[in-house]
């Protein structure tokens, strides 16, 4: 199956990548390799085979219900996570204006 | 000043700990082989001052008779996927430039609290994704070997090609990598170096940029096996900051290293004989698999009969992953923002990462964003998460009838830079033979083996069952000793 020049510019649209003409012109081809490529998987008969869902059997662990319990993922570090901001205001992560 | 630069892990943690040297003449000696080397662009940017500051650390604690790390007095290269708290960390991508974390991960706070010192933040390919080291924004890495009688730059593989050139030019003694897909083993073979992707969850992933969750695993890179045990051990073990560590203790990898081959079977996949594999790759594999048996172990024929299927499955996964993840990159919490006059924020996300990711990068995100969406999603990403199954599948089978499998890490060996840029499929089929560990999330190491006649290395795949290092590790050390790989590339930089 291959895919159409809309359909790379409808899927960078949902990538959020903006696109250019020049840069459909290669990506379209390229795109269509490497999808043409992936598609032999389609000769694989996986009938009754479940896809793999844990690379390594293990239990999902769950951590104490503990505020803090692990300062480095916990909160209280609002000067830490704005610190690489493009922008910050007022303690929040500054962005464009979103409503009219 | 002594030249330290020859010196691999265990020699220098071991002259440092006896009082033969100190770790800052150690530190100092790398310093400057690091410097003078700017023309291998191994390294994004460069800390001497932190390696002295390590090494300080170390001389004094021996002064007041302290127990030193396993890695005491060991400058290492950083690959620059690893978040470290105060120095940029970049992924080697435009829209993280700048980024100083204000936090350390998991894998390199355990080195430095080994003893390790920093020498500086390696280069590798954008977001780890590449194989060739020629798709970061900060620059090719040229690697130290050259085909005789050429002057061409020839690639030190990827993504960890900055490790993996920092290493064989002897400016680091040894280097963290990653491999989501063959990133520390393919680089490892181009140059001539050990490296060892664990187990699947060994070391902890907390604090590495991600590219595809399931498959990301760290290892260490040196230039002996060795080395690669010590480091490894300094590496891992559990971590409860990532959900998927595991929690099973770390064994004295480098205590338990044993050439002895005896009562081990070794098993050669026949499906890895494949087409387009260069003469001098299956002759090495050959001369593996006699030095093996010269250790003692028995060899037989095993059947992966889905390796055909791997690749192209892992460039369904891979990049689904990567979609996913590298959807944070949104020019707000951190990194690069590109906001257009008069855009609105739809706008400034799309603007940011078109100015932000390189070609390879937005490629894989594409990839990814079409086989997830809506009505592709089966046909593509179930279909390769079932295909993923029966890889794994086959080595469970394998695994009955041998202990470890010998397998070429590549099938060619470095190419010159900029000589497959016109289409990504050549390059991602470099992979080929290293994948299908990936996915099964099994213990894989690359060790050289030999050089061609154009004087460029060589290097051989082990793979063993899931946490079963140690196998791997032993059987790469009886493949090392028989080896007897001494080649050095010429130093012209």
């Amino acid at each position: 199956m291959s895919v159409t020049r809309e359909e790379v510019a409808k899927i960078a649209q949902l990538a959020r990548i903006k696109m250019g003409e020049e840069d459909l012109d290669h990506l379209v081809p390229e795109f269509n390799n490497i999808l043409t490529w992936v598609e032999q998987l389609g000769e694989v008969d996986t009938s009754g085979v479940e896809p793999m869902t844990a690379v390594i059997p293990q239990a999902l662990r769950l951590r104490d219900d503990v505020i803090d319990a692990d300062p480095k993922t916990g909160g209280g570090r609002q000067d830490d996570v704005l610190a690489n901001a493009p922008v910050a205001e007022h303690g929040f992560y500054g962005v464009p204006k979103v409503i009219e | 000043m002594t030249d330290f630069t020859n010196f691999g892990v265990r020699e220098i943690r071991d002259g440092v700990a006896a009082g033969d040297f100190s770790a800052r003449e150690v530190a100092e000696s790398f310093n400057t082989a690091v410097e003078a080397a700017s023309e291998l662009n191994a390294f994004i940017v460069t800390t001497p001052e932190k390696a002295l500051e390590a090494a300080d650390a170390v001389d004094a604690a021996r002064a007041k008779g302290e127990v030193l790390g396993s890695m005491a007095g060991v400058p290492i290269g950083m690959k620059d996927l690893f978040a470290t708290d105060g120095v940029q960390t970049t992924a080697a991508s435009h829209i993280l430039e700048g980024f100083i974390p204000r936090y350390e991960s998991t894998v390199s706070a355990k080195l430095w609290e080994a003893g390790c010192g920093m020498l500086g933040k390696l280069n590798l390919d954008q977001f780890a994704m590449g194989s060739s080291n020629e798709t970061s924004y900060f620059g090719n890495v040229a690697s130290p070997w050259r085909k005789e009688g050429t002057n061409a730059a020839m690639s030190p593989g990827g993504s960890s090609g900055g490790s993996s050139a920092a290493v064989a030019a002897r400016i680091a003694p040894a280097a963290t990598g990653t491999d989501t897909g063959g990133s520390i083993r393919q680089p490892a073979a181009f140059t001539g170096i050990c490296g060892i992707k664990p187990t699947y969850g060994r070391c902890s992933r907390w604090g590495v940029v991600a590219f595809a969750s399931s498959l990301d695993q760290a290892g260490p890179m040196a230039r002996s096996v060795e080395d690669c045990a010590i480091m490894l051990g300094a590496m891992a073990g559990f971590d409860p900051k990532d959900s998927t560590s595991l929690d099973a203790p770390v064994p004295d990898w480098f205590g338990g290293l044993d050439a002895d081959m005896r009562g081990k079977r070794v098993g050669i996949p026949k499906e890895y004989r494949m087409e387009g594999t260069d003469q001098a790759i299956l002759d090495s594999w050959d001369k593996g698999a006699e030095w093996l048996r010269d250790a003692g172990a028995e060899i037989v024929e095993v059947s992966l009969p889905h390796t055909k299927y791997a690749l192209p499955a892992y460039y369904i996964v891979a990049p689904a992953e990567a979609s996913s993840n590298l959807a944070r990159y949104d020019g707000v919490r951190y990194g690069l923002r590109d906001l257009p006059e008069g855009a609105g924020l739809q706008d400034m996300y799309a603007a940011t990462r078109a100015a932000g990711f390189g070609d390879e990068v937005k490629r894989r995100v594409m990839l990814g964003t079409y086989v997830l969406s809506a009505g592709f999603y089966d046909a593509y990403y179930t279909q390769a998460m079932k295909v993923r199954t029966l890889v794994q599948r086959d080595f469970d089978a394998a695994f009955e009838q041998c202990d470890v499998i010998l397998a070429p890490t590549t099938p060619t060996p470095s190419f010159p830079l900029n000589s497959l840029n016109d289409d990504p499929l050549t390059m991602y089929l470099n992979d080929v033979f290293a994948v299908p560990a990936s996915l099964a999330g099994l213990p894989a190491m690359s060790v050289p083996a030999t050089v061609t006649e154009d004087g460029l290395p060589l290097g051989l795949q082990i793979v063993g069952r899931a946490m079963d290092e140690q196998g791997v590790l032993n059987a790469g050390l009886a493949i090392e000793q028989r080896a007897g790989f001494t080649a050095k590339p010429e130093k012209w930089w």
